[in-house]
């Protein structure tokens, strides 16, 4: 399953999608970053409610598939500029963290 | 005799937004370099915490890159207070950061943790009043 597929799927907003080929390959629901970075693996698609501009540092270093941000939340023009600079995949979800995670499940490969 | 490449950066106590700034750096750089990207993903990892920490608790600080033949170095050093009681902060959890460092999703005493997680040694060198400084190696295979 690719970003651009997921989002066409789940009826999800492109917020910034600059590489709608990604593969996914699982996924991790979480808000503390520093347990993101421990424990989330690459091309995982992140679902988080956190929106604040150090996201994007972590979806790089970890080397996420894309953020999906649950609840509609919707992140800042600063954070979606540099997004658009590091060419990180943002995605918003209008259900909550759990609903998301739910949706997504039946689309993606562990 | 190979020669030996440093990256140098200075980690801004100021700006708690552009944290990240040096790890994303040398995460670009080692990728240049061809080192693999399962340890380019530890060092920079690693190194993001630490500057976070720095920017947290102490203020900034610098950090410095080294890559050697077999392994990359990373030393962090800072001019903050100190770690009161290092066993403490090593454990998953603790944390003495404020309510505000939370807010932004930092702050969950996982910091040096996942410091040690992703590298294969670390030693933490700190004196009260004085600043601490931390060399982090990540093996390359």
């Amino acid at each position: 399953m690719t970003v651009g597929n997921l989002i066409d799927s789940c009826g999800f907003e492109p917020l910034n999608v600059a590489s709608p080929d990604r593969e996914i390959s699982g996924a991790y629901s979480g808000d503390l970053l520093s347990w993101v970075m421990g424990r989330a693996s690459e091309d995982n698609a992140w679902i988080t409610i956190m929106s604040n501009i150090n996201v994007i540092a972590v979806a790089t270093l970890v080397d996420v598939s894309c953020v999906i941000f649950a609840e509609g939340v919707t992140p800042d023009e600063e954070t979606r500029k540099v997004a658009k600079e590091k060419s990180v995949n943002l995605i918003v979800s209008p259900f909550n963290a759990y609903e998301t995670a739910v949706k997504i499940s039946g689309y993606i490969n562990e | 005799m190979s020669e030996e490449l440093i990256f140098h950066f200075d980690v801004d106590g100021e700006d708690f937004t552009s944290a990240g700034q040096a790890s994303v750096q040398v995460k670009k750089n080692l990728r240049r370099l061809g080192i693999s990207p399962e340890i380019i993903r530890r060092v920079s990892i690693a190194m993001y915490e630490g500057e976070i920490n720095m920017v947290i608790h102490a203020g900034g600080g610098v950090a410095d890159v080294k890559v050697l033949e077999d392994r990359i170095e990373i030393v962090l050093t800072d001019h903050g207070p100190g770690i009161k009681d290092i066993d403490m902060a090593m454990q998953e959890g603790y944390s003495t950061a404020t309510d505000n460092i939370r807010t932004l999703g930092f702050g969950a005493g996982m910091g040096l943790p996942n410091m040690k997680r992703y590298s294969d040694t670390m030693k933490i060198d700190s004196t009260l009043g004085v600043g601490t400084t931390i060399v982090m190696t990540v093996n390359i295979q």
